[in-house]
C-alpha cells in the first residue's frame, strides 16, 4: 500500500518539494540581510536604549522590503496548507472515483480501510512535515523581527499574537494543513468529482480560517483584563458626533499583547458614549475645558486581551482543535470508504 | 463442497428500483460460468455483490463459502476484471506488475511476466496509452497472477474488436485449463460465452431466468415441430418454455428430462444462443403482458 499511494503521490511530491526549495532559497538568501540590520540598529550590545532601538528596528521594516517579505511569509503560510489541501488531497480518493481505478484498488488483497488509512497517513504525513519545515524556516527568518519585538513592542502587526501572524507561527500551520489535507480528501470521497471537491475544500478551508481567529481563537482561554484611569490629555482618539455621542480611546496598552478590545468605562461599569458637555461642543471654548471635564468624570479604560505568554498554550489549543478536526474528517472518510457502494 | 457462488433470495435496489432481485442460486467450483442478459439485466450488480463492492438489500450471498469483500483473505480468493477494465492510466505495464506484487500476498510475479511478454506489452508504457485490448488483458493479468480461487470478469471484452476478443478468450481458456480457478464471466452477448462456458446463467429483467450445466441444458431442452395443437395438452413432464404457432403447425419448445416420445412431433435439439433467446422472450413476454409481440420483435432485431 505504501509504494502504491508514493508510487501516484510522487509527482505532487516533487512539485511540492521544488516549491518548499524555492521558498528555502529565498529564505536563506534575504535571511541574513535581516540579521546585519538588527546588529547594525546596535540590538545585540544594547542595555538602556534597547526599546527605542527596537522600535526604530520595527519602524524601518513597516515600510521596507523586509516588512513585506515578512507578510509574503504569512500569506504563505496560510496558502499552503490551502494548497495541500486542494492539490493534494481533494484528488488523492477523487480521481480513483473519476478514473474508476478504485474498483481495481478495492480487489486487491488489501481491505479498503487499509487503503484509505494508508493514503491518508502517508501524503498527511507529507504534508504535515512538509508544512513544519517551512514553519521553522519562517520561523528562523523573522527570528530577528521577533527578538525586538519581544522588547516591549505594542500594538505592532508583526506580533506574534497578532491575529494574522499567530496563524503563521509555532505549530498553528501543522494543524492547518492536517485539517485541510483530510478536508480535501473527505470532499474528494463524498464528491467524487476533483474539480468541484476542489472548490468546495477552499471555500470550506477558507471559512474555517476566517471564523477561527475572529469567533473561536479570542475564547480558547478566557481574555484577561486590565483597567487604568482614562486621560483625556494623553487619549489616542476623542470624537464627538452629532454633538450627542462620544467615543473615548484611552492610551493604555499591554505590550506584546493581543487586544481584544478596548473601551473606556464609566464608574458604574458602562461603556462611555456621551452626551459631551456644552464645553466640548462649543466653537468658542478652549479644547482643554473638554479635558478637563471628561477628566472630571473619572472614566476608566477597560483592555480585555490576551497576554504575551499565551502564545503557546493558545497556539496548543487551536492546533489541538484542528488535528480533532481533522482526526473527525479521516474517520468519516474511512467510513465512508468502507460502506460506499460503487 | 462449498459453492463458489451461493445466492439465496437476493436482491439489490437503487431508490425504488430493483436492479437484482429474488436471486437463489448454487454454483459449484471449478465450472467456467457464463452470466448472460441484455444490459440492465442485473449481471453487474450480481457481480458487485459477488465480490463486496455492493452489499445487498435483502437475502444473503457467499462466495467461497466467506461473506464477499470481508477480509484480506476473502480479498485474495477473488480476482476481478471490472467493467470497462479499470487500470491506473498514468502508471505504466510494468509499474502494475509492482502494485499486484504489493497488493497481493499471492501475487505470481513469473506468471504475470511471462503472460505480459506473451501478449506483446511494453513493460514502460503507460497503461492510459494502451489499446482496449491490451488494457484489457493487463487487467485479466493483474486479476490471474493474484492466483484466486474466482474470476470474476464483468463484461471484460464487450468493447473490444474481434481479434482482441478472441485473444482475451484465449488467455482465458489457458488460464481455466492449466489451473483450477473457478470462473464467472458476463455477457450481453451468448456467442461470446459459447466458447468457454460449461454452466450458465440466464439473468433478465433483474431476476434469473435460467441456471444449469450447458450439456443438460441442451440435453433436457427439445424443440416439437408438428401440427398445429394447444400446447396445455402436453404430457405434464414436458414444460412448455415458448410456443408459436402458424395457421397449421405448432412450434415448441419444451423442458423434460426424459425423451419426447410422441412420433407426431418432430423433435429436434436447439443451440445455446436460441435456448437462452427464448427464456429472455419468455421473461419479456411475462413482463411486458399485451405488448409481447413487440418485444419479440425487438429479440428477433437483436439477433
Amino acid at each position: 500500500m505504501i509504494w502504491l499511494t508514493w508510487r501516484q503521490f510522487r509527482w505532487q511530491a516533487m512539485t511540492g518539494a521544488a516549491i518548499t526549495t524555492v521558498l528555502a532559497i529565498v529564505l536563506g538568501a534575504t535571511g541574513p540581510g535581516l540579521v546585519t540590520r538588527y546588529d547594525q540598529i546596535g540590538l545585540p550590545t544594547c542595555h538602556s536604549t534597547c526599546a527605542a532601538l527596537a522600535g526604530k528596528f520595527i519602524n524601518e521594516l513597516e515600510f521596507g522590503t523586509y516588512g513585506k517579505l515578512f507578510d509574503a511569509g504569512v500569506v504563505v503560510m496560510y496558502v499552503v496548507p490551502a494548497l495541500l489541501g486542494i492539490f493534494w488531497g481533494a484528488p488523492l480518493i477523487a480521481r480513483e472515483f473519476e478514473t474508476g481505478s478504485f474498483r481495481l484498488a478495492w480487489n486487491q488483497s488489501v481491505t479498503r480501510a487499509r487503503w484509505v488509512l494508508a493514503k491518508l497517513g502517508l501524503v498527511g504525513l507529507v504534508s504535515v512535515a512538509a508544512t513544519a519545515l517551512l514553519s521553522l524556516a519562517i520561523t528562523w527568518w523573522a527570528s530577528p523581527i521577533e527578538q525586538a519585538l519581544s522588547d516591549g513592542q505594542s500594538g505592532s502587526h508583526f506580533l506574534p499574537l497578532s491575529p494574522l501572524v499567530f496563524g503563521a507561527r509555532g505549530i498553528a500551520p501543522l494543524g492547518y494543513a492536517a485539517f485541510a489535507f483530510v478536508l480535501g480528501v473527505t470532499a474528494g470521497v463524498l464528491i467524487r468529482k476533483t474539480v468541484p471537491a476542489m472548490a468546495v475544500t477552499l471555500a470550506i478551508f477558507a471559512g474555517v480560517q476566517i471564523l477561527m481567529p475572529t469567533l473561536v481563537r479570542p475564547h480558547l482561554i478566557p481574555p484577561a483584563h486590565a483597567t487604568a484611569p482614562f486621560n483625556a490629555n494623553t487619549a489616542d482618539d476623542f470624537e464627538i458626533s452629532n454633538g450627542v455621542t462620544m467615543t473615548l480611546v484611552g492610551n493604555y496598552s499591554v505590550p506584546g499583547a493581543w487586544i481584544l478590545s478596548n473601551q473606556t468605562i464609566t464608574r458604574s461599569g458602562r461603556v462611555f458614549d456621551g452626551p459631551p458637555a456644552a464645553v466640548c461642543t462649543s466653537q468658542s471654548a478652549p479644547a482643554q475645558a473638554c479635558n478637563n471635564w471628561v477628566n472630571s468624570l473619572h472614566l476608566r479604560q477597560l483592555v480585555t486581551y490576551q497576554p504575551q505568554g499565551r502564545f503557546w498554550p493558545l497556539q496548543g489549543a487551536e492546533t489541538g482543535i484542528y488535528l480533532v478536526l481533522a482526526t473527525g474528517l479521516g474517520a468519516l472518510c474511512t467510513w465512508q470508504i468502507r460502506r460506499r457502494r460503487a | 463442497m462449498t459453492a463458489a457462488i451461493e445466492a439465496s433470495g437476493l436482491g439489490k435496489r437503487y431508490g425504488r428500483r430493483w436492479a437484482l432481485s429474488d436471486c437463489t442460486l448454487s454454483i459449484p467450483v471449478g465450472r467456467v460460468v457464463g452470466l448472460v442478459g441484455p444490459n440492465g439485466a442485473g449481471k453487474t450488480t450480481l457481480l458487485s455483490l459477488a465480490t463486496g463492492m455492493l452489499a445487498p438489500t435483502t437475502g444473503s450471498i457467499r462466495v467461497l463459502g466467506g461473506t464477499p469483500g470481508s477480509g484480506p483473505k476473502q480479498l485474495a480468493k477473488v480476482g476481478y476484471v471490472a467493467q470497462d477494465t479499470p487500470v491506473y492510466a498514468g502508471l505504466s505495464v510494468a509499474d502494475h506488475l509492482r502494485f499486484g506484487a504489493h497488493m497481493n500476498p499471492g501475487w505470481d510475479a513469473d506468471m504475470a511476466a511471462r503472460r505480459i511478454s506473451q501478449l506483446g506489452l511494453v513493460p514502460g508504457q503507460k497503461a492510459g496509452t494502451l489499446s482496449g485490448g491490451q488494457r484489457a488483458q493487463l487487467a485479466l493479468t493483474l486479476a490471474i497472477a493474484k492466483r484466486p480461487e474466482l474470476l470474476i470478469l464483468d463484461e471484460p471484452i464487450a468493447s473490444l474488436d474481434p481479434l482482441a476478443r478472441r485473444e482475451f478468450l484465449q488467455v482465458l481458456m489457458e488460464t481455466t485449463a492449466e489451473s483450477q480457478v473457478s470462473v464467472i464471466m458476463s455477457s450481453h452477448l451468448v456467442a461470446d460465452l459459447e466458447r468457454i462456458a460449461d454452466y450458465l446463467v440466464v439473468l433478465m429483467g433483474s431476476r434469473v431466468q435460467l441456471a444449469g450445466d450447458v450439456d443438460q441444458l441442451l440435453a433436457s431442452h427439445q424443440l416439437l415441430t408438428g401440427a398445429r395443437r394447444d400446447p396445455g395438452a402436453l404430457p405434464a413432464s414436458q414444460h412448455v418454455v415458448t410456443a408459436s404457432h402458424t395457421g397449421r403447425q405448432s412450434t415448441i419448445l419444451v423442458r423434460s428430462d426424459e425423451p419426447v416420445l410422441d412420433p407426431s412431433w418432430s423433435v429436434s435439439q436447439i443451440d445455446l444462443e436460441d435456448l437462452v433467446l427464448a427464456y429472455m422472450g419468455q421473461a419479456r413476454t411475462e413482463a411486458a403482458g399485451p405488448a409481447a409481440p413487440a418485444a419479440t420483435k425487438i429479440l428477433e432485431e437483436k439477433r
